[in-house]
């Protein structure tokens, strides 16, 4: 694949202009206009938010058109939605439909347990969950032209998007001080195509934009992974489930762009009322982790 | 010369590698104070109704409206589009600094957005221009010059000290634009 070619820089563009800024779960136009007039730079159309998913069971989709079109007509910032991971007839739809970024999503039910879908025959941009700098890289070989980091969605808890961005930085780091014939082995170990392998021990980063996503609840939680190293972050459940969403999605807006600045930082975390209540994610069983889907 | 980029939200980073590569001194900007000491400002891509959220919340549209009325700016699409005297589409607050209107996401979604080579004015060899979910510059005033047009409506323009591209010479390797308004900063 050529990572220089138009279509893949087109796509990785649209992620460049979404840096610094935070991408918050809708499913329904009310919340989509809450999202942008708080400053929102993207909005997620999904049927439900994680944490309801989570609470209620049963299979999780795409989202209604009906609701995604609803959402597209009322703000004027991108709007991205959910298919199910390895549902590229749910991808073909959503393009067709001209959403501007495709979340092929762990937090929705997977419709293929053994191949993602190949994001590369798409016009639309495509982003993808990552654990680790292996899965990663598969889902950039795949089509990628954005990965977040997974955490564990509606949970409502930062631990596992540290992990997963910390591990990811970890292992890039890691691969910027090996030899060539090193690489090769690197390769075999993360099992991701060699020449994304040298792409990252030579530029330290991965070829696409890195967000964070899965447990931001709080303006100190989008800070501490952008930190990390995320270039951007997606609040889910967080937003919505608060008692105050509209204050909660500014302070948390404000807090990505001024992660490095305390003094703002604890402005943004002032007066924010009461947020989601949280889920020990230890005490989860493996059964109902959503990290866990795709591979 | 320094320069600084409006770095609230979006592809600051890229432009600050273009500015470093045209041989400039970068600086991100995030409040009014940190526009003391530098000589011109880059208000980069990302999201316009982000970035005007972020400048009233935090006091800084007055401040870049008075810097802009000193020194020179350089806007690349939501850049433009705060730089405009009116925006449409929806309509939304600007900075004014700059004579036009512009229609915000006006070739459509991500899946119209492209890249093209533009010739023309004064850019003999041919200029790569990616228009990612670009607005469109209309109306431009006598008081500002259209440099290159493409499908006939202009996409990058100048106006004195300032000067505008609604697409992001900042994601080529082109360095042509961000020399441009080097040029334009070292003049005054």
């Amino acid at each position: 694949m050529n990572y220089m070619d138009e279509q893949f820089r087109l796509k990785v563009g649209l992620a460049e202009m979404l840096k610094g800024g935070v991408i918050m779960d809708v499913t329904n136009a009310e919340q989509a206009v809450i999202a942008e007039k708080a400053g929102a730079a993207a909005v997620m159309a999904l049927e439900r938010v994680p944490a309801d998913i989570r609470k209620e069971g049963g299979v999780a989709r795409m989202a209604p058109i009906s609701k995604i079109r609803e959402i597209m007509a009322a703000v004027s910032i991108p709007v991205m939605a959910k298919a199910r991971i390895g549902h590229f007839m749910e991808a073909d739809i959503l393009e067709a439909l001209k959403v501007d970024y495709i979340d092929e999503s762990e937090v929705l039910t997977p419709a293929d347990e053994e191949h993602h879908i190949d994001k590369r025959r798409f016009k639309t941009p495509f982003v993808c969950g990552a654990r680790n700098l292996g899965e990663a890289l598969r889902r950039i070989a795949e089509g990628a032209a954005m990965i977040r980091t997974k955490g564990e969605a509606g949970s409502g808890n930062i631990v596992e998007a540290v992990r997963h961005m910390r591990t990811i930085q970890k292992e890039m780091r890691q691969l910027t001080v090996l030899g060539k014939e090193e690489l090769v082995a690197e390769s075999k170990k993360h099992q991701a195509p060699l020449e994304l392998v040298e792409y990252v021990a030579a530029h330290g980063k991965l070829p696409v934009p890195n967000f964070s996503a899965g447990g931001i609840a709080t303006p100190a939680d989008a800070a501490l992974v952008m930190h990390l190293g995320a270039e951007a972050v997606f609040v889910g459940s967080g937003i919505f489930k608060s008692d105050d969403p509209e204050r909660r999605a500014k302070a948390i807006v404000k807090a990505a762009t001024y992660f490095k600045d305390p003094q703002k930082l604890l402005e943004a975390s002032e007066e924010l009322g009461i947020g989601m209540f949280g889920i020990d994610v230890a005490k989860l069983p493996e059964s109902e982790l959503l990290q866990t889907r795709g591979w | 010369m320094k320069i600084g980029v409006l770095a609230l939200q979006g592809d600051f980073e890229a432009h600050r590698k273009a500015l470093e590569r045209a041989g400039a001194e970068a600086v991100e900007v995030r409040s009014a104070k940190d526009l003391e000491g530098i000589d011109g400002l880059v208000i980069p891509g990302g999201e316009s109704t982000t970035m005007l959220k972020l400048l009233r919340a935090e006091g800084l549209f007055e401040p870049l409206a008075e810097f802009g009325r000193r020194k020179p700016i350089l806007g690349t699409c939501a850049g433009a589009i705060l730089l405009a005297r009116e925006v449409q589409s929806p309509c939304q607050e600007s900075l004014g600094l700059m004579n036009f209107t512009v229609e915000r996401n006006a070739y459509g979604r991500q899946i119209d957005s492209r890249i093209v080579q533009l010739r023309g004015g004064e850019f003999s060899e041919p200029l790569e221009a990616v228009f990612i979910r670009a607005p469109i510059i209309r109306d431009v005033g006598p008081d500002a010059r259209v440099l290159i047009e493409y499908n006939g409506d202009p996409v990058l323009v100048e106006q004195g000290k300032h000067m505008v591209a609604t697409f992001h010479p900042e994601l080529t390797a082109d360095p042509r634009i961000h020399s441009r308004f080097l040029e334009k900063v070292r003049k005054g």
